[in-house]
């Protein structure tokens, strides 16, 4: 057999690839037919519900279970936190109990009698002096780079301070902002948690995870079994967004609890739970001052920002400060502040959406000190080579030109605050532009080849709802000349060949690289078959239309089923693996993206529409157009949500998170969502690069660029998002107040 | 423990008040939170229980024999007890609008519905529009993809059967207004607002 050289089929070519497939498990999900871990009841099943700590700081005195141990229906109760024990954050859970149904779960747990002390605690995270005052901060890093170099004798800190001076001295234009993103949550909608059960001293565990093939080990390690006596099966998952990755410590519980009682135990957090103590992003704010010359290209950057990642400390990496645009001389540092909140975890394209709304804010206020257009001055930096990007600057100045056409800028676009009011209404625009690595990750996939010409895949990866399961099949399909309907993918089991965890984008790199693989080698192994019957070179074969044929004499052929005949008796079994950071011509990673907003803000009220949202995406090779650009949409309508929406609100005295509710946390509804346009960005130079994921890179830019639309409009900046009505009000009247 | 009785009026009928004095019903109040509608819901009953008891309820055409306390809801009872897990619970006070049903035509959350009050009246579930002939707005939200991980799809799905059977002409401007009550985390409206304006197009209503 000749070697198999791994590649892709070109645009021409594809019959699969780069066509809008609908997602084969559409229609069970909304139908109710598809099982998420919230939805598995196994017979004799106990519901576990467990007691979060009503204080966001505290000591446990005592823990009385006796009352929920007698409570009618209640089978068990595990204690999570023991007397003594400090917690640091509202929700944290500290007793659990399990019973034969929801309401005598409820029952039980109301009555688990806890004493505390409560402690100080500390939440204003967007007060820095506050924070320093109760000693709640710590250096979280810096780096400070110049064009001109410190001499031999210079001290380099005051070298740096007198540079940054110097320079912001001798720009054109000066501008000093203060800007900031509130803490969210993960908020997914299938709460974390489990449903196991014990068979023969093995865990079976449905997980709703993003780490199918990575939690068994984590059931094990912390349950002192080895990895191989664990199952975990997530088919649905209910969103992650970055905070699914591990069985966490109610999914042990859950499995003690099931050991203990011989009985399958469902543990699922509740609502408020959820939000408290299951995931959240880091806040951040920044003071910056920039420097720029007469055409607005910025020449210097100089920034401070704080923020809280929870009690542990923590807050947006300074690396990604100033984001993608950066001048060549730059002093950032960074602070990070304990707050009685819950650790953070992943979101959805980490540090990069706050560093996108904390800098490139300041670029579009700069503009509007000029009188510029913000096109113009983004475009200036660009130009300049102002980048630190893994995508080029060509490429962002393609797409900016392609979106400035879909939302219409150039006709559109006003100087900050000088646009022809309509009552009490007045529109602006704003943009933004990001990047992001998205590598393909680790993947093995195990393919089978029946003789009656049934292919089957076997691969430990998840959908989180990006349309995986789908691309898998399109890769088969592609490959073997057959339809997306003729081959079966299996996922969502730690049974299956390991593939990575599902995060930073690199799920459909890893999918695609494993399929094609094990599918091209599978398919050489089919044409060395095919070519005894059709008496042509292996090489000289394809795989089109459910045929095996001879390139360029089609009725030189054989049916796929004929040429699977062949096999015999057995299957034919194929697996194949990619490798994370391996140099391969299926995949590859970096890329860019820009978005446009068009809002239109109701000064009388404080409301901000979205009118028109232009994003315009690379991403490689696109295997499925429609989910990507699912992908798509739903960033978008996700970064409205952090810039008009959602945050996380303690009260400032005990620390609570007071809007952990659906009522009270406001997401957009459908109709707060405007009109939305996705543009796919694929000339040759980008699908050639391969598959690259894009689950992170379109959710980073709208916070950025809603707000600058909101400055555009205004003529004055909400610095902080989300831009409640409330916080255009205070700007609006801000502004009033100084003129 | 089972325990009922037939109230003769509205005077010594169930009020609000007297259905939270009864037993059961504390642990209902226990079981859920900000309620009110709950145990207004109740009003309209004329039978007190106390513990667990055996009713009939008719889900998607058939009768199912299901064992409820006073407490226990309707969406409970669909997921645990006769395994429809199409209505998911997302916000146990309803603002998610992730457990739509039609309870005698209408829609309700299952999770702030108790299963009592659901006794003689048609209820129907998302599974009702699967099976082997889909109903036109699943097969158009797999058409316009307009559901990500799948989990909020389930009550949207209901929500816009409910609100295309009542607006079958309707407009753009009016689906915007119309589905406010479902909450989507992935970001699917844009997708199901092309569902949704399909289904009017191509008169997919009936």
């Amino acid at each position: 057999m000749a070697e198999v050289k791994y590649s892709w089929p070109s645009r021409d070519d594809s019959r699969v690839i780069g066509q809008s497939v609908d997602r084969l498990d559409g229609l069970a999900k909304a139908t109710g037919a598809a099982k998420y871990t919230y939805d598995i009841n196994p017979k004799n099943l106990l519901i576990a519900k467990a007691l979060g700590c009503p204080h966001a700081h505290c000591r446990i005195k005592s823990i009385d279970t006796s009352a929920a141990e007698k409570t009618r229906g209640v089978v068990h109760v595990e204690i999570l936190k023991e007397a003594g024990s400090e917690i640091e954050f509202q929700g944290e859970l500290i007793a659990v109990v399990a019973a034969e149904s929801e309401g005598a779960a409820i029952e039980g747990r109301a009555a688990l009698k806890v004493q505390y002390d409560v402690l100080d605690t500390f939440t204003s995270d967007e007060d820095l002096a506050a924070a320093e005052q109760a000693g709640r901060t710590s250096k979280a890093g810096g780096k400070a780079q110049t064009e001109r170099e410190p001499g031999d004798d210079d001290d380099e800190d005051e070298f740096i301070e007198k540079e940054i001076d110097r320079l912001l001295k001798e720009s054109a234009h000066v501008v000093e902002g203060y800007y900031g993103v509130d803490a969210i949550t993960h908020c997914c909608l299938e709460p974390h948690g489990s449903t196991v059960e014990w068979k023969d001293g093995k865990l079976e565990a449905w997980l709703s995870t993003q780490n199918v093939s990575g939690t068994d080990d984590g059931f094990a390690r912390d349950l002192e079994l080895t990895a191989d006596d664990v199952n975990v099966y997530c088919e649905y998952i209910g969103g992650g967004f970055g905070s699914k990755f591990a069985p966490d410590y109610w999914g042990i519980s859950a499995a003690r609890i099931a050991r203990a009682t011989g009985r399958p135990v469902k543990f699922m957090l509740d609502r408020d739970q959820e939000l408290k103590i299951a995931g959240n992003r880091p806040s951040g704010y920044i003071k910056v001052r920039i420097g720029a010359d007469e055409n607005g290209v910025v020449k210097v950057w100089d920034s401070v920002h704080w923020g809280t990642a929870g009690f542990t400390g923590g807050g947006v990496s300074h690396t990604v400060i100033p984001y993608v645009l950066v001048p060549k001389n730059y002093r950032r540092n960074a602070t990070a502040i304990k707050t009685n909140n819950s650790q953070a975890r992943a979101w959805r394209a980490p540090n990069h959406p706050q560093a996108c709304a904390m800098s490139q804010t300041a670029f579009d206020d700069l503009a509007a000190k000029m009188g510029k257009d913000s096109y113009d001055v983004f475009l200036a930096n660009l130009k300049a080579g102002n980048v630190d990007s893994q995508q080029q600057p060509a490429v962002y100045i393609a797409e900016m030109e392609i979106g400035a056409k879909l939302i219409d800028w150039k006709a559109k676009w006003h100087p900050h605050g000088k646009g022809q009011p309509r009552g009490s209404i007045v529109d602006g625009l704003g943009m933004a532009l990001h990047t992001w690595g998205g590598v393909a990750n680790d993947s093995t996939c195990q393919l089978k080849i029946y003789p009656d010409g049934g292919v089957e895949s076997f691969c430990g990866t998840q959908d989180l709802g990006t349309g995986t399961r789908t691309v898998c099949a399109m890769v088969l399909a592609e490959t073997f000349g057959l339809k997306v309907n003729q081959v079966k993918v299996n996922i969502g089991s730690s049974k299956f060949p390991n593939s990575g965890a599902s995060g930073g984008s690199t799920t459909v790199g890893a999918v695609t690289e494993s399929h094609r693989r094990a599918s091209q080698d599978a398919l050489a192994k089919i044409f060395d078959l095919a070519s005894q019957e059709l008496q042509a070179d292996a090489g000289s074969l394809e795989a089109v239309d459910g045929m095996i044929r001879v390139k360029g004499s089609p009725n030189q052929a054989i049916t796929w089923k004929k040429a699977c005949a062949r096999l015999g008796m057995k299957p034919l079994e194929v697996s194949a693996s990619h490798k994370r950071g391996d140099a391969s011509p299926l995949s590859s990673s970096g890329v860019g993206g820009i978005q446009m907003a068009h809002v239109e803000v109701d000064k009388e009220t404080g409301v901000v529409k979205i009118k028109k949202f232009v994003a315009v995406q690379d991403q490689g090779l696109v295997i499925n157009p429609k989910t990507c650009k699912s992908q798509i949409y739903g960033a978008v309508i996700m970064g409205i949500a952090f810039a008009l929406h959602e945050q996380r609100i303690n009260d400032p005295q005990t620390g609570a998170f007071i809007n952990a509710e659906l009522a009270d946390y406001k997401l957009p509804r459908l109709g707060d969502v405007g009109e939305i346009v996705v543009e796919l960005y694929e000339p040759e130079d980008q699908r050639s690069r391969g598959v690259i994921g894009n689950g992170e890179p379109p959710v980073i830019s709208p916070g950025a660029a809603i707000s600058n639309a909101v400055c555009n409009a205004l003529g004055v900046r909400v610095p902080v998002l989300p831009l409640t009505p409330q916080r255009v009000l205070e700007a609006i009247t801000k502004q009033a107040s100084r003129a | 423990m089972t325990e009922s009785r037939k109230h003769s009026g509205p005077a010594s009928g169930f009020s609000r008040r007297a259905f939270l004095k009864g037993s059961g019903a504390v642990a209902a109040v226990t079981a859920l939170h900000g309620q009110q509608a709950v145990a207004e819901q109740n009003q309209e009953d004329t039978t007190l229980v106390r513990g667990a008891t055996t009713i009939s309820l008719n889900v998607n055409g058939k009768s199912h024999q299901v064992k409820v306390e006073p407490r226990t809801t309707l969406l409970e009872v669909l997921r645990h007890q006769l395994d429809l897990t199409g209505a998911k619970p997302v916000s146990m006070d309803g603002s998610s609008g992730a457990s739509t049903v039609w309870v005698a035509g209408k829609t309700v959350m299952a999770s702030t519905t108790l299963a009592l009050t659901c006794r003689d009246k048609e209820i129907r579930t998302v599974e009702s529009l699967g099976g082997a002939n889909p109903d036109a707005v699943p097969l158009a939200f797999v058409k316009h993809d307009a559901e990500q991980c799948g989990f909020c799809t389930p009550g949207f799905v209901v929500a816009v059967r409910a609100f295309l059977d009542k607006n079958p002409q309707a407009t753009e401007e009016q689906i915007r207004q119309g589905l406010n009550g479902n909450i989507c985390r992935c970001g699917t409206y844009a997708n199901i607002i092309q569902a949704a304006i399909d289904l009017v197009k191509g008169g997919g209503n009936g």
